[in-house]
């Protein structure tokens, strides 16, 4: 703990504290416009490989469902670390540059949609299939069971889903700091890491943690409020 | 009009080829209540799924209202849908709706606007005597309510046919009988023609007008409640109308042993027994009874122990041949 004597740490922090409000905005856009991409992408993928099933409301060809996972599992068992630096040259392709705060979301993008789509896959399969099957009994097209079914029946767990992805998807924005990917990880690990002040760096992991306390207490807050279940 | 005709369905099990249903025949008319009863695993609810499509019979024919249910493509099936509704015993209410929104879900499907559904769903809230649940949620509800918005909401496309899958399995003998109470009500109403599926004798007996006895995926007996009740003649029936049976292994040794099986036709002024006793002087014990009243009929059969004395025995045996409104047998100790 004598880094908190040393004058030195005190100084850079002094001279950071201006640009830390920036590095948590960059750490917040950065982390919810992943989160909503790989929403966008990981709800559609999540709906098919419950719905896609051979018992499912839309059964899509085996072959289909077995390149649908296998592709998904490929995607989340490449680390992190790796993937951000594999994606440099798309990022180069895509936006011109690879490093920066926007050059940070593909990576974030790639690594996420395959982990939500898993997550919406869980939610979706806690619907019972009894209100699944009434609604086929009523002549329900699989389009509606799953708008008008699935997905509201499940929406308080995609929201606590949503939550744990969005709060995954700050942790790996902050180790996009690495490479360049600013925010609060990219002052972290400049300082902390390259030249051992730590105070700094502890101060930009508390302002890390306070987001996922703010992130996961809304999301927790949202899921309980919409949910009909429980009585009031 | 419901017809099936020859229905056969296997399910692929790890164990072999199991044979749910085996070449069933059943005529179910317009506006009858007909019960379809058996033991757990006798194939109930896979009959019941066959007539709307939800279980796909390997053979035979499924006919609703003129219409070929197996021939039908995925449009029309789900059109053919709309006019058979079906209640289950876990209710199957959507959760995250409201009650009004449970019952406006079927017209949300067919394309109804959102006002005239929302007027058609309060008229069917009152048909069920709910009113004022409206705007409850079905976790607020219990199971009997859980039941009578199932059941409105099964009535807002107005269906022709009612498929009752153990609709009161899960709910206590006094709501089972109001919810039944319920179905006769918007069966004599409406018109609609109702499938009840159940294992409880009682639920044939308060609404049925027909019945049929499955057991291991065959139909063994059917025909009116009545008749199926007075007189079952095959064991698995037997065991759903006297599920008390006769006490087989404690049956009084020595005695000569009679079932009788009232068809509800008899006076009910003139008691067997007490007329046995008074008219031929026959002395005879009751070693059981199962009885009931059905649609103020008498129903059930009692076993009697006739008298030492093989004369009185036989004159007893002779008085009951006479008697009317009854079937009787010989039964070995
Ligand atoms: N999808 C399925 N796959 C394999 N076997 C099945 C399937 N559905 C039903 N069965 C089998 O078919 C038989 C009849 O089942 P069914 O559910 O129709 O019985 P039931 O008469 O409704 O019984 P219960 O009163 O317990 O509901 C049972 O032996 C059951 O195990
Ligand atoms: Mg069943």
């Amino acid at each position: 703990m004598e880094f908190l004597f040393a004058s030195d740490e005190w100084q850079v922090l002094l001279d950071n504290l201006p640009n830390l409000p920036f590095a948590t905005w960059e750490s917040f856009y950065a982390t919810a416009i992943s989160t909503i991409l790989a929403m966008v992408v990981g709800l559609p993928l999540g709906v098919l490989l419950v719905a896609g099933e051979k018992d499912g409301v839309l059964p899509l060809p085996g072959w289909l469902m077995t390149l649908l996972n296998a592709v998904i599992n490929l995607l989340r068992s490449v680390p992190f670390l790796i993937l951000m630096i594999a994606v440099l040259p798309l990022s180069m392709v895509v936006l011109g540059t690879s490093i920066g705060t926007p050059a940070s979301i593909i990576p974030l993008f790639i690594a996420s949609f395959p982990f939500v789509s898993r997550l919406v896959e869980t939610s979706l399969r806690e619907v019972d299939g009894g209100v699944i099957e009434a609604a086929q009994s009523m002549g329900a097209t699989p389009l509606q069971i799953i708008i008008k079914v699935m997905i509201p029946e499940s929406l308080p767990s995609l929201i606590a889903n949503a939550t744990i992805a969005m709060t995954t998807i700050l942790g790996y924005s902050a180790m996009a700091g690495i490479i360049g990917g600013g925010g609060l990880g990219q002052i972290a690990i400049n300082y902390g890491y390259y030249r051992y002040k730590y105070l700094i760096m502890v101060v930009a992991t508390v302002l890390l943690v306070i987001m996922v306390q703010i992130f996961q207490s809304i999301g927790t807050w949202l899921a309980v409020r919409c949910d009909k279940r429980l009585r009031k | 009009m419901i017809e099936l005709q020859h229905l056969t369905k296997r399910f692929a099990t790890k164990a072999g080829t199991l044979v749910a249903l085996q070449d069933i025949s059943l005529t179910i008319q317009d506006g009858d209540i007909f019960g379809i009863i058996g033991m757990s695993g006798a194939g109930k609810s896979t009959l019941v799924r066959c007539i709307n499509m939800l279980e796909k019979p390997d053979e035979g024919s499924v006919i609703v209202n003129g219409r070929k249910m197996e021939t039908l493509d995925a449009r029309g099936l789900r059109e053919a849908r709309r006019e058979i509704a079906m209640i289950f015993q876990q209710f199957n209410l959507l959760m995250q709706r409201n009650c009004l929104k449970n019952v406006c879900f079927p017209m949300e499907l067919a394309g109804v606007p959102k006002d005239k559904a929302e007027a058609r769903a309060r008229e069917l809230l009152e048909l069920v005597g709910l009113p004022d649940k409206a705007e409850s949620y079905p976790a607020q509800l219990s199971g009997g309510q859980k039941q009578r918005v199932a059941i409105a909401r099964a009535l807002a496309t107005d269906p022709k046919v009612l498929l009752c899958d153990e609709a009161t399995s899960a709910l206590d003998p006094n709501t089972t009988h109001a919810i039944l109470q319920l179905i006769q009500n918007i069966n004599k109403e409406l018109g609609i023609t109702v499938v009840i599926i159940t294992h409880q004798m009682s639920v044939v007996e308060q609404v049925c007008q027909n019945v049929a006895i499955l057991d291991a995926g065959k139909v063994v007996e059917q025909g009116s409640v009545a008749e199926i009740f007075s007189n079952p003649k095959t064991p698995a029936a037997r065991r759903l109308v006297f599920p008390a049976g006769a006490p087989q292994g404690e049956l009084p040794a020595g005695h000569r042993l009679v079932r009788v099986a009232f068809n509800g036709t008899q006076t009910t002024d003139k008691p067997l027994v007490a007329s046995l006793a008074i008219e031929c002087g026959a002395l005879v014990s009751i070693v059981a009874a199962d009885t009931r009243i059905v649609n103020g009929q008498t129903l059930g059969s009692m076993l009697l122990a006739l008298p030492d004395n093989a004369d009185e025995a036989e004159k007893a045996i002779a008085y009951i041949r006479t008697y009317p409104g009854l079937t009787y047998e010989e039964v070995q100790a």
